[in-house]
């Protein structure tokens, strides 16, 4: 049995590596596309990865200021998803 | 067993579900064969993983001696906003007709998103935007 610290660095290792590869197949969707509700998609889902890394730093440094700034890029994502989905269907983001 | 070694086992746990989601639902962003269907993997890590993810997180600063309960408001958003933008991207999908048009609504003529006023006829369809 893998005592507690060396199991949480490990899982900490695993869990910044599958998000930095999720990312990067995000990337690999984003260019393949074909349609353009799947690029505001995959950048939909790489705004959220980014927050899941941002998350990870946070616990990986034991700093508290990394709250804030996923707070940022959640609503900041949040937003320009909107913002790309109103773009396509009227032409117009605020009319 | 302390407090201590338990809630640090449980933060491993939850990193690891959380990951795990994450690296699923973009490997059904990368497989799945029809907009629609990619839509479904995705926002399934925009609940659960980065939920996962935040509980590590609240667990840890738990472990660590300076409690927080913050990362509860950036879940909340998150589980506000995810179906928004998800049926946003629906309804793109639905305008551009890169899936099969759902069936006729029961009880006006077709959904508004592909309702071209009269006036605009004559512009063409709205799928050369």
């Amino acid at each position: 049995m893998m005592s507690a610290p060396d199991l949480m660095s490990l899982a900490l290792g695993i869990a910044f590596i599958s998000l930095a590869v999720a990312q990067l197949m995000c990337m690999i969707r984003l260019v393949l596309g074909p349609s353009t509700g799947d690029r505001i998609l995959a950048l939909d889902t790489m705004v959220i990865n980014a927050l899941g890394l941002v998350i990870l730093l946070g616990i990986h440094q034991g700093v508290r200021i990394y709250f804030e700034v996923s707070l940022l890029i959640a609503m900041l994502g949040f937003v320009s998803t909107v913002a790309l989905a109103r773009f396509i269907l009227r032409g117009d983001i605020i009319e | 067993m302390t407090f201590e070694v338990i809630g640090t086992y449980a933060t491993a746990v939850f990193l690891l579900i959380g990951s795990g989601f994450a690296l699923v639902a973009v490997l059904g962003l990368l497989k799945f064969n029809d907009s629609m269907t990619r839509l479904h993997a995705p926002t399934k890590v925009g609940t659960v993983g980065i939920g996962a993810l935040l509980l590590a997180s609240m667990t840890y600063s738990y472990v660590s001696g300076a409690p927080s309960m913050h990362e509860l408001l950036i879940m909340a958003f998150l589980f506000v906003t995810a179906p928004i933008s998800a049926n946003f991207i629906a309804k793109v999908n639905i305008h551009l007709r890169t899936c099969e048009t759902p069936p006729a609504p029961p009880q006006d003529d077709t959904w508004s998103t592909l309702k071209i006023p009269d006036e605009d006829r004559d512009l063409g369809p709205a799928s050369d935007t």
